[in-house]
């Protein structure tokens, strides 16, 4: 793999740019491999690449239904936070907050971690104690946050209304190493790393089977033949039911579709990222200028992609209180992705009862800041049998009544 | 936008009429069952990507609950019918065999 560097766009600018390589292979697939991976997203990329990194684990293939990064990496609304209550959550995406800061660097490519901060809004009284509370449990979990006064966040956050009539901003928690990254370049980053340490990224290439002998995987069907492995791992979020289901055991899991939307392009005048939870609406702008805008979750399974189009004027509606001089936006494009919601609303990264079988799932609303904090942990489950990160995580928490409850925690927008 | 029709009300409802209450027909465990059969109920849910059955309740109108049969990728509806039952109609079941062959749900296929 040739190094991205300025020497290398220096060289390129003198020969039109004809020297660069792709990113990764595109190979058919071997017969066997030590581990296959089911679902190129970030999780999944991430989790092959902290295994030939982190364990020296390379004869790897990632295997994919549609294209690199096109479920919900690429229709998340970037954000990164670890600012959360429990102990558990805390510690694995703080764990991930980490490795952004320096995931540019190790990856060779630019991911644009941009580190601007992240806030979310106390609407109601009951909001002022809940992240008073979280914000002294972050500072025992050695998490950086603070909690601001409704002065504070105006001087961020220059076009909120902090009077609006429904909804006053009564403070709000403020992560300062909180922020956005650039979410294709997160899975291509990995793409390019895992390829280039031998690993095959096989793209339309759907599993329709797992094939199994006495409590073991020895392989998966797929649209591209039979492939063999010693350990399979499932990272495909949303599908996770399905792939569950083709493997013969069942997860505490439903699937629904979440939307986002971004407006036409604008000139800088947010920079920050500010969620509101009450009103289940949060906004931050782009690098090119569009006002980026998540929202809620259908109340009813679906796999559309699309989502019920109240959600939006809800949140529209709420924002529009919050955030006056968007009022007159228009919104150039909205769009769905479905995600896996568990009944505690935290995610499983899992050992399941087949033996060399793993799963990672359930990231529901908020995945996105996890990816390399749930690679590794992930990674480190699949190559030991035991990761201290993942630990709580496991799927055996529902049986034993260890919920980590989040829903109570972050509100919907996690 | 998702409508239902409500079996009682006769009302074509539109999804801000109503509330989604999950997954339909389950068996209920409660105390002195088994860790196991408690978990299934608790927490274990069927996720098909295809037809599903589910409760819905007319919250915004008569306010009694229901049942759907529902695909969860088109969306298409393929009948409601009253909450006084702990299985599907069998014509209904029949509909639904002959619009997807090979479906199953549960132990009904």
């Amino acid at each position: 793999m040739k190094r991205y560097s300025v020497f290398a766009v220096a060289r390129e600018a003198q020969r039109y740019h004809s020297g660069w390589e792709r990113a990764w292979r595109s190979p058919e697939p071997k017969k066997s491999y030590d581990v296959i991976i089911v679902g190129a997203g970030g999780h999944g990329l991430a989790t092959a690449y902290y295994l030939g990194k982190n364990f020296g684990i390379t004869n790897v293939a990632i295997i994919e239904k549609g294209w690199l990064g096109g479920g919900n990496t690429g229709r998340n609304t970037t954000i990164i936070r670890s600012n959360y209550l429990q102990d558990p959550s805390a510690a694995i995406y703080e764990k991930a907050r980490d490795l952004y800061e320096t995931l540019s660097q190790d990856l060779n490519y630019n991911v644009m971690f941009s580190p601007r901060g992240v806030i979310m809004l106390a609407q109601t009284h009951h909001e002022v104690r809940g992240y008073q509370r979280t914000a002294h449990a972050n500072a025992l979990q050695g998490v950086k946050t603070e909690f601001i006064g409704p002065e504070k966040v105006k001087e961020i956050v220059p076009i909120i209304n902090i009077d609006g009539p429904r909804y006053p901003v009564l403070g709000g928690l403020l992560q300062k190493r909180g922020g956005t990254a650039r979410h294709d370049a997160v899975a291509w980053g990995y793409a390019r790393a895992c390829s280039d340490m031998g690993m095959d990224i096989i793209q339309k290439c759907e599993v329709t089977g797992v094939r199994r002998v006495a409590g073991r995987v020895v392989g998966v069907e797929t649209t591209k033949g039979s492939i063999d492995c010693n350990k399979l791992g499932i990272v495909v979020a949303g599908h996770s039911g399905v792939l569950a289901d083709m493997a013969g055991f069942r997860l505490p899991i439903e699937s629904a579709a979440l939307q986002a939307l971004v407006s036409e392009p604008i000139k800088p005048c947010m920079d920050v990222v500010v969620m509101a939870n009450t009103v289940h609406g949060y906004m931050s702008q782009s690098d090119k200028g569009e006002m980026v805008i998540g929202g809620g979750t259908d109340s009813f399974n679906n796999y559309t992609q699309r989502g019920s189009f109240h959600h939006i004027e809800e949140t529209v509606r709420a924002l529009v209180e919050t955030f006056p001089m968007i009022s007159r936006l228009k919104m150039l494009r909205q769009w769905g992705g479905i995600v896996d919601m568990t009944g505690d609303r935290s995610p499983i990264i899992s050992k399941t009862p087949l033996e060399n079988c793993f799963i990672n799932c359930g990231w529901g609303t908020g995945g996105f800041k996890a990816i390399p904090g749930s690679g590794w942990a992930m990674a480190e489950l699949m190559a030991k049998g035991y990761s201290p990160l993942a630990n709580e995580f496991s799927v055996d928490r529902f049986k034993e009544g260890r919920f980590i409850d989040e829903s109570v925690a972050a509100g919907v927008a996690h | 936008m998702l409508t239902l029709q409500c079996p009682y009300c006769g009302v074509m409802a539109e999804e801000t009429e109503l509330s989604a209450g999950g997954e339909a027909h389950l068996k209920r465990f409660g105390p002195g069952s088994s860790d196991a059969d408690f978990e299934t109920y608790m927490f274990m849910r069927e996720n098909p990507k295809g037809v599903h059955f589910e409760r819905w309740r007319h919250a915004n109108g008569c306010g009694k609950w229901f049942h759907a049969a529902r695909c969860t990728v088109t969306l298409e509806v393929f009948g409601t019918y009253t909450a006084q039952t702990s299985v599907p109609p069998a014509e209904l079941l029949e509909t639904i065999r002959a619009a997807r062959p090979g479906f199953k749900w549960r132990e009904f296929e």
